[in-house]
């Protein structure tokens, strides 16, 4: 691999796969402290309508009106959520259900009586995205890295996913300390007239985008687990939750980074012949860097804990 | 302002009867009428009414399930309720937050989150520090200072799960402290904490009332509800009887709130307690 066609074909994919974990993994650390891990699980069902929509709306795969119709998509459930707890009087879950699987079904329903089916939206795509199709042909050197008129050309995928982490990021950094207030105690923070309510439905929005922008670069099995592993692992490792999020960040970034190299090189390196999805292997070593914190956590490892209790 | 939501007119009458307001009292620091909360159609609250005596300490009592953490968090407007009108010094709630500070049940949140006392505290700053704003060094400062109130500023670098329930509840009310409200609500900060924690409490108590504040707290324990408390409320799905404790915290109202559920020795004995601290 020398370092033209690692430019042109490999920084690409690290780049997508990074970024799409870093997002994601970023928000999972409130959703995680929230309980609600499996709504990014539930929120990239709930959007396939609004991607469907904001498809046959513009007839192009663009990425804005997708993700304005996944955002939309994201808005109503969470009314219909919040509408059917209360005047059906079930429990959150059993709404969330409710809402997840009729909004799935629609969007499949648009999907095949549409057309749009054979264009870009099929299952493969939606499950393991295309990081490997990721090219960036215009880069002839390592130099590349700092002319934006070149950078322009990476795909447009990787520009809007950067696009997307910056906005994540400064949300995260604004709404920092009620991000904090309404996870921990959402009752005190109705008091302070700091509405648990909208902080919440911020959030949900946000993580509708991010797992919209990600689930085309990585589909949506990466997506639910950069919601989750990372945060997870974090959780583990420290009882701050400023230092929870930089570990949350590099935990996903890792992943990214060593999952493309474990797919792109790992069947080589063991000598058989066959092609390893890269999402699939980013999402497998963000799972044992999980499984490492949970034996060899300082406080919350299964070790640390043998060794409490033998004192 | 009056309330006309009342259904019937026996229960008009015998709000009278019981002299009570029926009508907001504009100069009370948390006024209360006519409040009504249901839970899945389940009444728990039932046209409760209560002016809080300003500058003074009310306790909050009445049997389990008579609606009291309810009562505040109505009163909060936390909750939805089916009718009634709530005000802090005349204005509405919502606009009032300024003015009010709540100190939750313990149980209410998951004490293994990320955070330190000194979090905790710093959040009780989080409405004057304003939205999209970071907290800066004079409100660490501030929630230290009141973590030194309740007597846990060793612990500020603690995280909240490796503290005691004591401990716990002193972080709490501590949050509440910055906050520099005129009226604070508690949610029994007396339930089983230890004895360092009830007397760190009552200190705080003691100093908010030399301040001039209002403290409304529900409260379990009955016999040490004349030795801390200068005003009682009696509630039992909706309000019993209410005044200073002298007056009002007689065997009579106790047997009313509680029917039989306190023997006869023991409301003879509260009553006792209440005359000799009167």
């Amino acid at each position: 691999m020398d370092a033209i066609t690692f430019l042109q074909f490999d920084f690409p994919s690290i780049l997508l796969g990074s970024l799409a974990a870093l997002g994601c993994g970023l928000l999972g650390n409130f959703l995680v402290l929230r309980r609600q891990s499996l709504m990014g699980d539930a929120i990239s069902h709930v959007v396939l309508p609004g991607i469907v929509l904001g498809f046959l709306v513009t007839g192009t795969v663009d990425s804005l009106p997708m993700m304005l119709g996944a955002g939309v998509a994201a808005l109503i459930s969470v009314g219909l959520i919040e509408l059917i707890r209360r005047l059906g009087r079930v429990e959150p879950g059993a709404a969330m259900g409710v809402v997840f699987t009729s909004m799935f079904a629609a969007g499949v329903l648009l999907l095949e009586q549409s057309g749009a089916g054979g264009v870009h939206l099929d299952v493969e795509h939606a499950l393991y995205g295309n990081l490997e199709s990721a090219v960036w042909l215009e880069a002839t050197g390592f130099g590349d890295l700092l002319r934006p008129e070149i950078l322009a050309d990476l795909p447009v995928s990787v520009t809007r996913l950067a696009v997307v982490n910056l906005a994540i990021v400064a949300f995260v950094a604004l709404l920092y300390k009620e991000l904090k207030l309404v996870s921990f105690d959402p009752l005190f923070a109705d008091t302070l007239g700091i509405s648990s309510r909208l902080v919440g439905t911020l959030l949900i929005v946000m993580v509708a985008v991010a797992a919209v922008a990600a689930f085309d670069a990585v589909g949506s099995i990466l997506v639910i687990a950069m919601f989750i592993c990372p945060a997870a692992t974090a959780r583990l490792m420290t009882d701050r939750l400023g230092t929870q999020l930089w570990i949350s960040a590099g935990v996903a970034v890792a992943s990214g980074i060593l999952g493309y190299f474990a797919a792109a090189l790992g069947p080589q390196l063991l000598g058989v012949d066959m092609s390893v999805s890269a999402a699939g292997m980013i999402a497998v070593v963000a799972g044992l860097f999980q499984t490492v914190a949970m034996l060899l956590a300082p406080r919350y490892g299964v070790l640390a804990r043998r060794r409490l209790q033998r004192v | 302002m009056k309330i006309d939501h009342v259904s019937g007119g026996a229960t008009k009458i015998a709000l009278a009867e019981a002299g009570r307001r029926d009508v907001l009292d504009p100069g009370s620091p948390l006024a209360v009428a006519g409040l009504t909360v249901a839970y899945d159609r389940k009444p728990v609250l039932w046209n409760a009414s209560f002016s809080a005596p300003e500058g003074e300490l009310t306790a909050i009592v009445g049997p389990n399930g008579a609606g009291k953490s309810t009562f505040l968090k109505a009163s909060l407007s936390l909750i939805p309720r089916l009718s009634g009108e709530i005000s802090v010094y005349g204005k509405p709630m919502e606009a009032a937050r300024g003015d009010v500070a709540y100190v939750p049940q313990r149980s209410s949140v998951d004490w293994d989150f990320p955070a330190t006392a000194l979090d905790v505290v710093t959040m009780g700053l989080y409405r004057q520090i304003g939205w999209f704003r970071w907290p800066g060094r004079k409100d660490r400062e501030r929630a230290r200072a009141m973590l030194e109130l309740v007597g846990m500023e060793a612990f500020s670098d603690r995280q909240i799960g490796q503290l005691s329930g004591g401990q716990q509840q002193r972080v709490f009310l501590a949050r509440a402290l910055a906050q520099d409200a005129r009226v604070y609500l508690m949610d029994e900060p007396f339930a089983g904490v230890d004895a360092a924690t009830e007397r760190a409490i009552v200190d705080v108590l003691r100093k908010l009332l030399a301040e001039g504040k209002t403290v409304l707290v529900v409260h379990h324990d009955l016999e040490t509800v004349p030795l801390y408390f200068s005003h009682v409320l009696f509630l039992n799905a909706g309000t019993v009887a209410s005044g200073p404790v002298t007056e009002t915290f007689t065997a009579e109202n106790l047997q009313k709130t509680y029917g039989g559920r306190l023997a006869a020795t023991q409301l003879a004995a509260l009553g006792e307690a209440a005359k000799v601290r009167g």
